[in-house]
């Protein structure tokens, strides 16, 4: 009698591929929208343009461009004027520290932002002129110069200021980048700054209190509470996030959700600390993977020879 | 009472009071099988080894879990994933058994039926299995509910509120299932005993009463032969292993199933590792938000043809259609009318019948989980009527069938 089993066996395969490619990745394919990723090159921005000069953009940073009337500088030794929540209450958010901005943001967006924050931000639905609305972050009308210069120059001064790219660490980028909105408690981290461990319990539920004033302030501006992140690399997927972040309106059209206008590079270290929160062992779910498939294909051959071994006699 | 001696070994110590040998006879080398099986026949104890992976790695995540509302998806995807050493490793290997274990069943199943091993004194066997099936559902869906994600929460309200019976309006009962006007505390704690205590418990009598029928008809084989058990047991006995159409489950047969296990459990391991999004849906990732209804709600794939037989009709006939398509597979070996126990491919339009049947469950399956609109709910609907009149007419089919 000839042996049937490997059609048996391709008829399984084969079905079972079949059942697993519809109600996987072709049902995934139709149910959700596919963007293709544009390389955060932010192509609707134009390049910048002229060289910037980083000493006079500090004049401008600190003087006409007014940027530090709202945003502190660490690294240029000026602290916030007011915390986190007290901030919020004002701007709706509390505006984020400029010592790191040159690295994390791309060179275009944070020119474009400058001139025009609701434009670069993707956010021009929100503050139409009927609403009557204005963004938070006022537009720089100019320094009496060529207004392009001065932007250069400022961008020129804020990239001198930052780290270098290659000591920003996946959590510094995602402080920097989505900190402010979004608290990410797996990783300890709230909007208004990670959460110290309190000795009194009076000062940890006085933190937890400015953490839900800062939220309602947020919910006031946003519309909604921006999601705590931890779990989000799982629920949505690194392309999800990563195409998300660069054009949050590609993906859910009118979301109050800004573009972040980060730099390629930055957004792989924002999606590494999300890995670095909701995928925690990845690192060791693959050496132990390893492990545990040359043990059971060792075992399986095992149990291969002993299987004919025994039916040696039985033919 | 019994007369009891001295024992001269442990191993006849124990003989005289559990009578060890005798139960290995039974149960092992003695339990005849034939030999013209193919490795179809090894699902079922790849089933059992599933089914142990289960259990294991169920008690390891059953000692850090929390069944309650506030902190469940806390302590499943912080405590369980981060925190406990290998946490993760048994949520992946439980998550992808209970997704495994549902292939291997249909497969089982319909080697089944393709083979006819549900008739002729096997009626048992089948209804056992159906039961199991049924068992085994259960706990899939309450398991389900646990980590207290999205999909937990919204499958639990979709699937509970199918007991309000469309038109019969009987909210009263889908409260008493709940516990609560909507899928809360009671809800999840009750789900949670049932998963941990009562359908395991069942599962594990099932599974005895599944062994047990077996044992009297013995299992098929494929090519549909008649096998006179006692007489080819002799033979093999008296010496001629070759000659004998049987042979022993341990460890002839069992040598077969340990190298299938052996080949399943790297595709298992497989998924565990480098391929789990399957059987972990990514929405359950978000945690339950009663006030945000997901933009897709749909069950795991081993539902999706029931509920795709559910969906294409208006609320009434859809409850009556899915009523009919989780009982009519019971009451297979009485609607098959036809005396052969023989493949289905010398079964003339069975044959038929059978891989139709096959297909359509997978068009039903797809169908399920692609969103209801324009071309898909069509094909749906036509499939649901089509598994419906399959089943209506399986009695004539059959019965006309000529005896081989
Ligand atoms: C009137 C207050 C105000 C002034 C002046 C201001 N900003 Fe802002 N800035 C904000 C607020 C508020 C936000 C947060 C907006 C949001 O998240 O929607 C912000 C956000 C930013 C961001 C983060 C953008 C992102 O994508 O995350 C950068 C970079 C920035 N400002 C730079 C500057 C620079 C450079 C200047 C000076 C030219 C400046 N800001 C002036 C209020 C201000
Ligand atoms: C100015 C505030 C703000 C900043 C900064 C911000 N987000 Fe958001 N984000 C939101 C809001 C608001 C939503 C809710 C959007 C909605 O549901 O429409 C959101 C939603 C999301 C979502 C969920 C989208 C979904 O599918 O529901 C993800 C993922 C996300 N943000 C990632 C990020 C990442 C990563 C960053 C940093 C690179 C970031 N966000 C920065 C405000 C912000
Ligand atoms: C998930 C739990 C189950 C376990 C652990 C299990 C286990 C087994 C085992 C060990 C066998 C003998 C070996 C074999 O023929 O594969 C068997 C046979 C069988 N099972 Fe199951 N089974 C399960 C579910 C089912 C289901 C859902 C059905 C379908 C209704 C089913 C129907 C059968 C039939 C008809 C046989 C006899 C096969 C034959 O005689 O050729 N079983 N089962």
């Amino acid at each position: 009698m000839k042996n049937k089993e490997p059609l048996i066996l391709a008829v399984v395969v084969i079905f079972s591929l079949i059942t697993y490619y519809l109600v996987e990745p072709y049902a995934h394919h139709v149910m959700h929208k596919h963007v293709e990723s544009e390389h955060f090159a932010y192509a609707d921005l134009p390049a910048l343009a002229a060289n910037g000069d980083a000493t006079r953009g500090q004049d401008l940073v600190m003087g006409a461009g007014a940027c530090t009337g709202c945003h502190s500088i660490e690294a240029a030794g000026m602290p916030a004027a007011m915390e986190a929540q007290d901030a919020a209450a004002s701007y709706g958010v509390n505006p984020p520290d400029l010592s790191n901005v040159g690295v994390i943001f791309d060179e275009r967006f944070l020119a474009d932002l400058i001139k025009n924050p609701a434009h670069a931000l993707k956010v021009e639905h929100k503050f139409t002129e009927e609403s009557g609305k204005m963004h938070p972050m006022s537009a720089f009308a100019g320094g009496g110069g060529d207004i392009d210069q001065e932007v250069a120059d400022m961008v020129a001064y804020l990239k001198s200021i930052a780290l270098k790219a290659e000591d920003v660490t996946p959590k510094i980028a995602y402080e920097n980048a989505c900190g402010r909105c979004h608290a990410m408690s797996y990783e300890n981290w709230t909007q208004i700054g990670e959460k110290p461990s309190f000795k009194e319990k009076k000062d940890a539920l006085a933190y937890d209190i400015k953490v839900l004033q800062y939220e309602d302030s947020l919910k006031a501006y946003m519309g909604k509470l921006p999601p705590d992140l931890s779990m989000y690399i799982r629920s949505r997927g690194e392309h999800f996030v990563s195409t998300f972040i660069e054009n949050p309106q590609a993906q859910l059209e009118g979301t109050a959700m800004p573009r972040v206008g980060v730099t390629a590079e930055m957004a792989e270290k924002v999606i590494e600390h999300m890995k670095d929160s909701g995928d925690t062992k990845r690192a060791e779910r693959e050496s132990v993977g390893m492990n545990v498939m040359i043990y059971i294909i060792i075992f399986a051959i095992f149990a291969l020879l002993w299987k004919k071994q025994v039916w040696r006699d039985l033919h | 009472m019994a007369h009891f001696t001295k024992a001269t070994s442990i191993k006849d110590w124990l003989n005289q009071r559990l009578a060890i040998d005798t139960v290995e006879r039974v149960m092992m080398s003695e339990y005849w099988i034939p030999k013209n099986i193919n490795f179809l026949w090894a699902m079922g104890m790849v089933l059992v080894i599933t089914f142990a992976l289960l259990l294991v790695s169920g008690i390891f995540l059953l000692m850090y879990y929390q069944p309650n509302v506030d902190t469940a998806f806390y302590s499943v995807n912080y405590t369980i994933m981060r925190d406990v050493d290998f946490g993760w490793l048994w949520r992946h290997v439980h998550g992808v058994a209970a997704s495994v274990v549902f292939l291997i069943i249909y497969i089982h199943m319909f080697t089944g039926i393709y083979y006819g091993s549900y008739k002729k004194g096997r009626e048992m066997i089948w209804v056992s299995g159906m039961l199991l099936f049924v068992a085994f559902s259960a706990e899939a869906f309450s398991g389900y509910m646990l980590p207290w994600g999205q999909m937990s929460y919204w499958a639990g309200m979709v699937i509970t509120n199918l007991f309000s019976g469309g038109s019969l309006h009987a909210d009263g009962l889908v409260e008493w299932i709940r516990g609560d006007y909507v899928p809360a505390q009671a809800f999840l704690t009750r789900f949670f005993m049932l998963h941990v205590l009562l359908i395991p418990l069942a599962i594990l009598g099932l599974i005895g009463l599944h062994f047990g029928a077996l044992r009297i008809p013995h299992v098929n084989n494929q090519d549909g032969e008649e096998i006179d058990f006692d007489k080819e047991a002799k033979k093999y006995l008296a010496g001629d292993k070759a000659g004998s159409k049987v042979m022993r489950f341990a460890n002839d047969f069992m040598s077969k199933d340990m190298m299938v296990v052996g080949i399943y459990l790297v595709f298992f391991f497989y998924l565990v590792f480098w391929n789990y999004g399957f059987a972990m849906d990514a929405v359950n990732f978000d945690p339950a938000d009663g006030l945000k209804t997901p933009a897709h709600i749909y069950p795991e794939w081993y539902f999706l043809w029931s509920y795709e037989i559910l969906r294409p009709f208006s609320v009434d006939i859809g409850l009556v259609a899915f009523a009919f398509a989780q009982v009519i597979f019971v009451l297979l070996p009485w609607l098959d009318r036809s005396p052969n126990t023989v493949p289905a491919n010398r079964r003339g339009l069975f044959a038929i019948w059978f891989w139709v049947m096959l297909v359509n469950l997978i068009v039903l399956t797809a169908m399920g989980k692609l969103p209801p609109e324009g071309m898909f709910s069509q094909i749906g609907f036509v499939s649901a009527i089509l598994f419906i009149v399959q089943w209506l007419m399986l009695p004539f089919i059959t019965m006309f069938e000529k005896k081989v």
